[in-house]
């Protein structure tokens, strides 16, 4: 048994130790807004954020976690996330939406981190989640809104 | 006359040029309105027909036959319906529909046939007889594909608003004793003019109680409120907070998790395997043997065996998988490899003429006259679908009773392999489709849907989710076939293109001759050339193939496409005037106004780093849509290819949602290039050498160029919008690169060297 604090709680979860992140969230806590892309940490779709940056879940196993605060699509808070999905949706930029949970927690990330991002700070943050419907160009308009407005509303 | 050579499609696989021709004469639309059974309503709801209930608290649920994998279908469809009813688009929810025929997707089906689009001779008009008796008569062929959707339900369900729309003011004419003449409806409301008003809601249960209307006035373009406005899609919000479910998100009480070892050798399956290995290890429920399974009931191919564990949670399958020691039977294919295949392509177009699928004028003859002639050869690589969300998928085998989450393009091919599969009835087997991350075509087959029943037989009642690890999914595509086509022209001593011959090699899907898609886009190109002969050799490998968004379109565009810029080339013309000779109207209005938001008579100025720029142009038309693309195109220091701009023309008939139609061509064209500069599924010992996104490397955001897309107003019926985009990116930009470095690049993915 190990506990977890995900999304602000402490969580017990009966799994091994060097199992990654993003299977505990799925199964066990039933968390499915994170994805499995690759397993490798090649496309993104798992990313979570491990103490407020991003990371990708599938190559991070929960001994690496513990004691550190893990939050997910369904429990990221603050202006940030809240500018970045209106702006997604005001630019309409899901397809599919399956990479989309990832896009949203590496934007989130960045826009805490860099509030004005320019184009090479997005390329930078961005180019580690794949989108197989070619959602990049509106992706990179709603982050560029998000961060206009939440500079507005402080 | 040209002479059309007869061919026809695999279901589902449709080049849906000359759409809704046939389909709606095939199936009366009135006869697309009511089911076979009554729709099954909830308390306080009534079915006012096959496709629309309404509740008494006004909401307005469109029955749903089409799955939504990004495409945007699901938006787009239900605005027909709620436009031509004149329902309130805030209360407008969709409910998945059951197996019946009045959603048969028709137009995939008939208007697929890749005959000519000007081609309503009896041949064509005998097969759509035929095939329009088995659609009215057959449930369960309502997939999605073939950038069909809209153009299929593009009456039935505006018709079915209309309807519903007649009954409601009908109830309401009644009620207040008023003529039905005098009142009409809007935005969920009927309205009379001395002041009365009634929600739809209220009027319900009355409404249902009429006959259904014999006949109904649709609206005229000018009067529609929905089609033509850029809505947001109405998955939008499940999509950004994590609550829309997808095959992997499903969460049946008591839900086991399987994962998979199939063997690696294209069409292997396993000799033994020992778990031993695996013995201690926690949570391990069963260990299965899986034989290959077959991917539909029509097209060719199956899929590897395998090995599946079963266990409490995901890793612990995968963590036992990686345990058990499997020995492969490698079976037939052992000795396959790209060069092989290769030599099998090539030694065909020497030893063949080919299949005839369209001849005109006297080719030989005006080649042998031609006072110069050029060849080239192009060649395509397989490709992988590789989307998202890889193949997956949820079963339950209770009481005799199948009960499956599949993630798949057709619910009705799925529910005949799974009652195949465990030897029962359809009418045992429930069909659920939740999103879909992603389709492109790899999800028309129904070989992950086997898989996960088989292994839900073995769990004792529990629901199986079987998920493929992506190296998985990578190595057990059906592929985008690999293809070579040697092209020649002539022309008269005046320069004037007078002979075009194209013969192309690859997989015909398993098709015989007659029925054979392969050339779509290529045997029927907008091109008025006055001899051609375009033709096909079919050489089969054990790769299984399978459609990829455009299918035969996105590797014939890039033939045709790049071969029709040599020849403007070799007359020294320019690329876009050249073709305007050749092209009718509607291809012309495309091309010029991609040339003039492009400036293409205005040079291009430099990169932002200095670089030199050079534009291509393609344009092709598939599904009924003509699109144009106009790359621009620099290289770097380190010579990389970088597409910086795509301006991107579409006609595709009545723009239903621009939003979405942007949405898809700036998605087709991403995908597009991904496969022109990267993509690449290559074969040694039998086995695909690429496992994951490091070496199957789709486009990420720093490599995304600046999409512009217009669309080309229209009020012809609406064509395709899902897949048109993607065939014109590979040769826009391969014309680009020739006019920047001279160099002309005839196989893909493109590699300067």
């Amino acid at each position: 048994m190990l506990t977890l604090n995900i999304n602000g709680k402490n969580t017990t979860v009966d799994a091994e130790p060097d199992t990654p992140l993003l299977w505990v969230l799925r199964a066990e806590l039933k968390l499915v807004g994170t994805k499995y892309g690759c397993g490798k940490g090649l496309c993104g779709a798992c990313t979570v954020h491990l103490d407020g940056a991003a990371v990708r879940s599938c190559v991070t196993t929960l001994e690496a976690v513990q004691g550190r605060e893990v939050r997910t699509i369904e429990g990221v808070q603050g202006q940030q996330i809240d500018a970045l999905r209106q702006a997604w949706t005001h630019v309409d930029v899901v397809q599919c939406g399956y990479c989309q949970s990832g896009q949203l927690m590496s934007a989130c990330a960045l826009l805490k981190r860099v509030p004005r991002p320019s184009n090479e700070d997005i390329n930078a943050a961005m180019s580690g989640n794949l989108c197989r419907c070619g959602t990049y160009s509106r992706i990179r308009e709603a982050i560029l809104l998000a961060a206009e407005s939440s500079g507005r509303t402080p | 006359m040209p002479n059309f050579k007869r061919r026809h499609i695999i279901l589902g696989s449709a080049g849906a040029v000359g759409a809704l021709v046939i389909g709606w004469s095939a199936t009366p639309q009135r006869r697309r309105l009511m089911t076979d059974k009554p729709l099954a309503v909830r308390q306080g709801q009534v079915a006012l027909n096959g496709w629309v209930k309404l509740a008494s608290d006004n909401t307005v649920t469109v029955m749903m036959s089409q799955v939504e994998m990004g495409q945007g279908a699901q938006t787009s469809l239900a605005m027909l319906l709620a436009d031509e009813m004149d329902a309130d688009w805030t209360r407008v929810t969709l409910e998945q529909s059951t197996l019946d025929a009045i959603y048969n997707n028709q137009a995939v089906i008939i208007d697929g046939l890749p005959f000519q689009p000007n081609d309503h001779g009896m041949t064509k008009r005998a097969i759509g007889h035929v095939l329009g008796k088995i659609i009215r008569a057959v449930p369960g062929l309502q997939g999605t594909g073939g950038s069909s959707s809209v153009a299929d339900q593009w009456m039935p369900l505006r018709q079915a608003g209309a309807s519903a729309r007649a009954m409601l003011i009908g109830a309401a004419a009644a009620l207040w004793q008023v003529p039905a003449g005098e009142c009409r409806a809007e935005n969920g409301r009927v309205l009379h003019p001395s002041g009365k008003s009634a929600a739809f809601g209220e009027l319900a249960q009355r409404a249902a109680q009429l006959p259904l209307p014999k006949d109904v006035t649709l609206k005229t373009s000018a009067q529609f409120k929905l089609i033509g406005q850029p809505l947001r899609r109405i998955d939008n919000a499940a999509k950004l907070d994590g609550s829309a479910t997808y095959g992997i998100d499903v969460l049946p009480a008591g839900l086991l998790y399987a994962s998979i070892s199939m063997c690696p050798t294209v069409g292997g399956r396993v000799a033994t395997f020992d778990a031993a290995a695996a013995g201690g290890l926690p949570g391990i429920l069963k260990v299965v043997k899986l034989e290959p399974a077959k991917a539909s009931s029509v097209m060719p191919g199956s899929t590897s065996g395998g090995v599946a564990v079963i266990a409490d949670a995901p890793y612990r399958a995968m963590r036992a998988l990686a345990k058990i020691a499997i020995e492969w039977d490698h079976g037939a294919a052992a000795a396959l490899s790209s060069e092989t295949i290769g030599r099998d392509l090539k030694a065909a177009l020497d030893d063949k003429d080919g299949t005839v699928h369209f001849h005109t004028g006297q080719m030989a003859d005006a080649l042998k006259s031609a006072a110069k002639t050029i060849d080239a050869e192009y060649r395509v690589p397989f490709l992988a679908h590789a989307t998202m969300e890889p193949m997956n998928c949820t079963a339950q085998f209770k009481d005799g009773q199948a009960t499956v989450w599949a993630p798949t393009q057709a619910a009705g091919f799925a529910s005949g392999a799974v009652a195949k599969a465990l030897g029962i009835s359809e009418s045992k087997v429930e069909i659920k489709v939740p999103y879909l991350g992603g389709g492109f075509g790899r999800r028309y087959l129904t070989d992950f849907v086997v898989q996960a029943a088989l292994l839900a037989r073995e769990a004792q009642g529990a629901p199986v989710q079987l998920l493929w690890p992506r190296e998985q999914d990578m190595a057990h595509d059906y592929y985008r076939p690999t293809y070579l086509c040697r092209c020649t022209a002539g022309f008269d001593g005046n320069g004037k293109l007078i002979a075009w011959k194209s013969t192309s090699a690859g997989s015909s899907m398993g098709a015989p001759s007659f029925m054979d898609m392969s050339t779509d886009g290529a045997s029927n190109t907008a091109y008025a050339f006055p001899n051609a002969r375009i033709a096909h050799v079919t050489v089969e490998s054990a790769v299984p193939v399978g459609i990829w968004r455009s299918v035969a379109h996105s590797q014939n565009a890039f033939f045709v496409e790049s071969f029709i810029d040599e020849c403007a080339a070799a007359g020294g013309k320019d690329p876009i005037a050249f073709r305007m000779e050749l092209l009718d109207e509607r291809h012309r209005r495309v091309l010029s106004r991609a040339a003039e938001l492009a400036n293409w008579q205005q040079p291009l100025e430099a990169a932002p780093d200095g670089a030199r720029q050079g534009r291509g142009i393609a344009i092709h038309r598939s599904f009924g849509s003509v699109v144009a693309q106009i790359a621009e195109v620099s290289l770097s220091a380190q010579r990389e290819i970088r597409v910086h701009r795509v301006i991107c023309v579409v006609d595709c008939g009545v723009a239903v949602n621009p939003n979405l139609i942007r949405q898809q061509m700036e998605g087709a064209i991403v995908f597009g290039l991904s496969a022109a500069l990267r993509g690449e599924i290559t074969l040694d010992k039998g086995q695909v050498q690429q496992s994951n996104f490091n070496d199957y490397a789709p486009l990420r955001i720093h490599e995304c160029p600046t999409i512009q897309v217009d669309i080309i107003p229209s009020d012809a019926a609406p064509s395709g919008v899902g897949e048109p985009g993607t065939p014109p990116i590979a040769p826009a930009v391969a014309n680009a690169l020739y006019a920047l470095t001279g160099t002309r690049l005839r196989s893909l993915p493109l590699k300067i060297v």
